[in-house]
């Protein structure tokens, strides 16, 4: 356990820093004007070149990195250049942290109980009308895109049931659709594999010796079924992860959130090059960890797991 | 010499057999003329178990049993075919031409659906129904082109990884490292990076794509590539290209036509969140996404909300029928659901 928990942290840790390395270079490509802000016509040539070499933009490649590499473990991100004019990237994003991860934490907890018990009650009623009609959830939701089908649960929404439209941190209502809105995905995902683990499982032998038995149609599926079907569940988490942290990029611009998604919507729109980079970077951390602590839970999860192997299978 | 040993070794069991079988009279159907050794024939003997399965039509038949997945069939042909019919039906409108009234020089702005404009104008009177086929041809257009580049990519680097032991090891670990980074991400910075246009947002998107099919495609190699067929056929000589080309790939059908058919529909949803963060095609390419996006903008006043509902539907009734195609025709091609 302890032998893959190092290894698994390693390839953590080297993936992050081929994720830094990978970002900053892809940001150098970009043509500069993201870094000058709203003046960059007035500026002679001259000018832009100085500005340029004062940020250090000149230099050869290797330079820059070393000093980003210098600064990121002094954490420092850079400073804005657009959104908010030379105020540090992480003093923008610091206050958007806790809004957004208050909402991806209440997202993935709906998503997980609510998904885990819709796929309990399919199995049950496998081929019944419910079964059916959560599937018709499943298959509409994995196939009408997200982009698509939030805008109306927005619209809809809000003048159905007289929810408020926007974000607002002082009315507890506005949280209601936005967190329902970010666990839609996750509930369909959960729904869908237990109900398919679940399935698989009540079609073994066992299940028929246990009935044979005598045992009650509710201790089969409480004390085998579902025991056996969390297994596999665990691994689906990380997934899930990655997931929620996409769906709120756009439900948190959608609802005028104050978290980092919305941000980063705000700062592509507004082409502000460091913030980009530093936003981009710290979700990518954010999936990196959270598969890392989802590899770990399902290691804990799973005795049966032959560790060595996972990692060659994945 | 030993053939003719065995026959006639084989006889004299049968002629025993014969004789200690007790064979009721009055069974019809079944006499003693039955129970006579046949004649040597060495073809009967060459001959195997047959059945006339063909893989292609035992497909065909599971698919076409599907009655719901037919009808979307048959409503995603129809939707394409029009989709690329519709420009050349006369009397249709230009999709980016703004109409202006004749008699007061303003444009037609925001009209109702009438017999005119037959799904109304947008914000600045262009007609809306033209707009919808031609940005669904876009959007198709996108889908598709990612959908077999994906496809192409996936299957390549999938069989090379899984079927060339050297190379697993490496293209796992830059599997793990781009795995772990969210999708929307990767795709955001590279559409950031190289600017919106049509070849941009597809570059960008296969650039995301194809590693779920790689790695769909390899880890069944990996199951399969050591089964005894492909031993023998290895052990013949044949060359690995035959050999996942001929032995391997047919096996994965399925898996490859169902990732192929869920990424276009995936496709069409990125190139819709994309344009709304702004990072999609120009406005004078009308798409989907375009569409919608301008739906979005003025979907608060109720009865402006035509110009996002009509779009929204056709791009539904396009992601939902492929996402139903994909699953049936990946469980009719399942060789496992062919008995």
């Amino acid at each position: 356990m302890l032998k893959y928990t190092l290894k698994r942290l390693a390839q953590s840790v080297v993936t992050i820093f081929i994720v830094i390395s990978a970002v900053f270079l892809l940001m150098r490509l970009l043509p500069v004007e993201g870094y000058f802000g709203d003046g960059y016509d007035k500026l002679s040539e001259s000018q832009r070149e100085a500005v340029l070499q004062k940020m250090g933009l000149l230099d050869p490649w290797y330079v820059q990195i070393g000093a980003f590499y210098k600064g990121l473990a002094r954490g420092n991100l850079g400073v804005s250049s657009i959104y908010r004019k030379d105020v540090p990237v992480l003093e923008v994003i610091a206050p958007r942290v806790p809004y957004s991860m208050r909402f991806g934490l209440v997202a993935t907890g709906l998503a997980l109980a609510a998904g885990l018990g819709m796929g309990v009650s399919m199995a049950k009623h496998k081929g019944k009308a419910l079964d059916k009609l959560w599937t018709g959830y499943v298959v509409f939701v994995n196939a009408v895109p997200l982009a698509v089908y939030l805008l109306f649960i927005q619209l809809y929404g809000t003048s159905l049931f007289h929810l408020p439209l926007l974000f607002d941190k002082y009315r507890p209502a506005s949280w209601i659709l936005p967190a329902l809105s970010m666990s839609l995905g996750g509930i369909a995902g959960y729904a869908m594999w237990m109900r398919r683990y679940m399935v698989d499982e009540l079609n073994k032998d066992y299940i028929k010796l246990a009935r044979a038995k005598g045992l009650s149609q509710s201790t089969i599926m409480v004390r085998h079924v579902m025991r056996n079907a969390y297994v596999p569940m665990a691994q689906y988490l990380p997934a899930s992860i990655l997931m929620t942290i996409s769906g709120s990029i756009y439900i948190e611009s959608l609802y005028s959130i104050p978290g980092m998604g919305g941000l980063l919507v705000d700062v592509i729109q507004r082409q502000d090059n460091p913030m980009v980079q530093g936003l981009v970077l710290i979700f990518s951390m954010v999936g990196i960890v959270g598969l890392f602590l989802g590899d770990m839970l399902m290691a804990v999860f799973d005795p049966r797991i032959k560790l060595s192997k996972s990692e060659a299978s994945r | 010499m030993i053939r003719k040993k065995l026959l006639e070794k084989a006889e004299a069991a049968t002629a025993m057999n014969a004789a200690a079988t007790f064979v009721p009279e009055a069974d019809a159907g079944v006499d003693a003329s039955m129970f006579v050794p046949a004649d040597f024939d060495a073809s009967a003997g060459e001959r195997g178990g047959y059945s006339n399965y063909s893989y292609w039509r035992s497909t065909l038949r599971g698919f076409l049993r599907n009655k719901a997945a037919l009808g979307f069939l048959i409503l995603l042909c129809t939707l394409i075919l029009f989709t690329f019919v519709q420009p050349l039906i006369p009397g249709q409108r230009s999709p980016t031409k703004i109409h202006i009234d004749p008699a007061t020089s303003m444009q037609y702005r925001n009209l109702t659906p009438s017999a005119e404009f037959w799904f109304g104008t947008n914000t600045i009177g262009q007609d809306l129904w033209s707009r919808i086929w031609s940005g669904t041809r876009t959007s198709l257009a996108i889908g598709l082109i990612v959908g077999v580049v994906e496809m192409l990519i996936g299957i390549t680097f999938g069989a090379i990884w899984g079927y060339v032991r050297k190379f697993d090891a490496v293209i796992t670990e830059i599997y793990n490292v781009i795995n772990n980074i969210p999708t929307t991400i990767i795709l955001m910075l590279l559409a950031y990076i190289l600017r919106p246009s049509f070849k941009t947002m597809v570059i960008a998107m296969c650039a995301t794509g194809w590693l779920g099919l790689a790695r769909f495609v390899r880890n069944q190699i990996v199951i399969i590539r050591d089964r005894e067929y492909n031993l023998a056929s290895r052990c013949l000589g044949t060359p690995s290209r035959r050999i996942i080309v001929k032995n391997l790939l047919p096996y994965l059908v399925s898996v490859i036509m169902l990732q192929t058919a869920l990424s276009i529909p995936g496709t069409i949803g990125w190139e819709v969140f994309l344009t709304y963060i702004g990072l999609g095609l120009p406005v004078s390419i009308p798409s989907l996404g375009n569409l919608v996006n301008e739906g979005r903008q003025i979907m608060m006043s109720p009865e402006l909300r035509y110009q996002l509902l009509f779009p929204t539907i056709i791009l539904s009734l396009i992601t939902i029928s492929f996402y139903v195609l994909g699953n049936a025709f990946s469980d009719a091609s399942d060789p496992r659901n062919h008995v």
